[in-house]
């Protein structure tokens, strides 16, 4: 028994293994991952916000396309989806980043997480009520500028608690830019963490990934249901004079 | 010259939502400067018939001749008529994420394209005339619904519209906000504006409209001056609807 739960430390909790692969995940694989999950975040805002757009279309073929792109996306697993990118683009002759596999997962994410962005931002722009829309065209607003003037920045901005749900879960997808084989100076913290568990045979350095991992992830949950909390109280006009 | 003109004319208009027709070949002048109020019973089309005369409805058949330009063309390039055709709503539509000043200048800087400072200045000018000098920097939301009205009144006034439509603008209005607003379109009306307005404001209608309309089932019943209209209704429809409201 003691020595079944002795394993388990060994194996898992290793503190001279955790200790030793700490300063690399936190100078490299830190800043790699956050900011892997950044770069894929802005792609995906860009093309989620187009697609969006276009689903809300009135024009049929536009709305079908967007559509389509959002269920090839979404239903795909995103490991698939990652290696037809990052293997396949460099190898179809598309080496649109060289041999930088960094920006090829960056761009495969950025796409994924685009899907997604799209249907969170399809919600918060038809949030917008119909009844502003009609203000808007009848001062004379184009159809555009009543989008760009009027319903994206509403909709965007009920829309900001969930965004930044969704970039949590970006930051726990990077681990899966591992399968792409980046240099030693690209890793993130997955790969550094799995690097290290290989070569020494034992879990911990896992672990370690994983402790930094909630780190980020649970305070950014936590702040994002509050930030959630705030904007429904702050449909209480009360609320807002006092500020 | 085309009778039309600085009006609005609406001949032969047909509408149908699925399979009930709410407009019925409706044929209408809307004189230039005057006041021209439709009532009816609710669902009898009026708010229909306002809206056709910016297209926010399309009709199915018929034409409608806005300040002379026939909108019901092909081709048409409806946003410039929009511009100078003010709407006011029955729930205000005020811009959620624009202060009060923002709410009335945005249109004339993207569709007047004027610099930032004339169109300020300009919207200024309209809010003091409503009454809401001091609020311009307040949100919507932070108003009442009587100065959130007004806010939609001095809006639609900054384009200096030739034509402004009124869409039951006082119905969603508390019953002590509801004189306020009716002051302002009164005024207005005074001033020579060629209103077209629905409404269920009896008192308004008689006191200020040039001609009323009584519309039920998708149809016009009977078109009067106020006093003949209130006080001779012709048909029994039309003396039925008003001894319920009044």
């Amino acid at each position: 028994m003691l020595k079944g739960l002795l394993r388990i430390q060994q194996t898992f909790f290793d503190l001279h293994l955790i200790l030793r692969v700490m300063p690399s995940l936190l100078r490299v694989g830190l800043p790699n991952t956050f900011i892997l999950a950044l770069l894929a975040t802005l792609i995906g805002i860009v093309i989620g916000l187009i697609i969006a757009i276009g689903l809300i279309s009135s024009r049929r073929p536009l709305s079908l396309l967007c559509r389509f792109y959002v269920d090839i996306l979404r239903g795909l697993p995103h490991i698939l989806t990652i290696y037809l990118i990052g293997q396949g683009l460099p190898l179809a002759g598309l080496s649109l980043f060289g041999d930088d596999t960094y920006a090829y997962a960056a761009l495969a994410i950025g796409l994924i997480e685009g899907a997604y962005m799209a249907e969170i931002f399809r919600a918060g722009l038809q949030s917008v009520e119909r009844g502003q829309i009609e203000a808007a065209r009848t001062l004379g607003m184009s159809r555009a500028q009543t989008m760009l003037f009027i319903v994206i920045p509403q909709g965007i901005r009920r829309v900001l608690p969930p965004l930044t749900g969704q970039f949590i879960l970006v930051i726990k997808g990077t681990a899966l830019v591992f399968l792409l084989g980046l240099t030693a100076s690209q890793r993130d913290l997955f790969s550094i963490a799995q690097d290290s568990a290989i070569n020494n045979a034992n879990l911990s350095p896992l672990t370690a990934a994983g402790l930094i991992y909630l780190a980020l992830t649970v305070p950014m949950t936590y702040a994002v249901n509050a930030w959630e909390r705030r904007l429904r109280l702050g449909a209480n006009p009360r609320a807002r004079t006092a500020l | 010259m085309d009778p039309s003109t600085g009006g609005v004319r609406f001949e032969h208009i047909v509408k149908s939502f699925g399979s009930v027709k709410v407009l019925d070949d409706i044929t209408l002048d809307v004189p230039r400067a005057m006041t021209t109020c439709i009532i009816g019973p609710s669902g009898s089309g009026k708010s229909t018939l306002l809206r056709c005369a910016n297209l926010l409805e399309r009709p199915e058949a018929g034409r409608i001749i806005v300040d002379g330009i026939t909108i019901t063309d092909p081709g048409v390039n409806i946003d410039a008529i929009r511009a100078r055709v003010g709407m006011v709503f029955q729930h205000f539509h005020l811009f959620g994420h624009l202060s009060v000043l923002d709410n009335v200048a945005l249109a004339l800087r993207k569709v007047r394209r004027l610099p930032r400072a004339e169109a300020e200045e300009r919207a200024i000018a309209k809010l003091n005339d409503v009454g809401l000098r001091g609020l311009e920097r307040r949100r919507p939301t932070d108003l009442s619904g009587g100065q959130q009205q007004r806010v939609a009144i001095a809006r639609a006034l900054a384009m200096e519209p030739a034509i402004m439509l009124f869409d039951e603008a006082t119905s969603a209005l508390d019953p002590e906000l509801v004189k306020g607003v009716l002051a302002i379109m009164r005024d207005l009306a005074a001033s020579g504006m060629t209103m077209l307005v629905v409404t269920h404001e009896m008192r308004f209608a008689r006191e200020a409209a040039g001609q009323v309309i009584f519309m039920d089932h998708g149809k016009i019943i009977e078109t009067a001056p106020p006093a003949t209209l209130f006080d001779h209704p012709q048909s029994p429809r039309l003396q039925q609807f008003l001894d319920q409201v009044l």
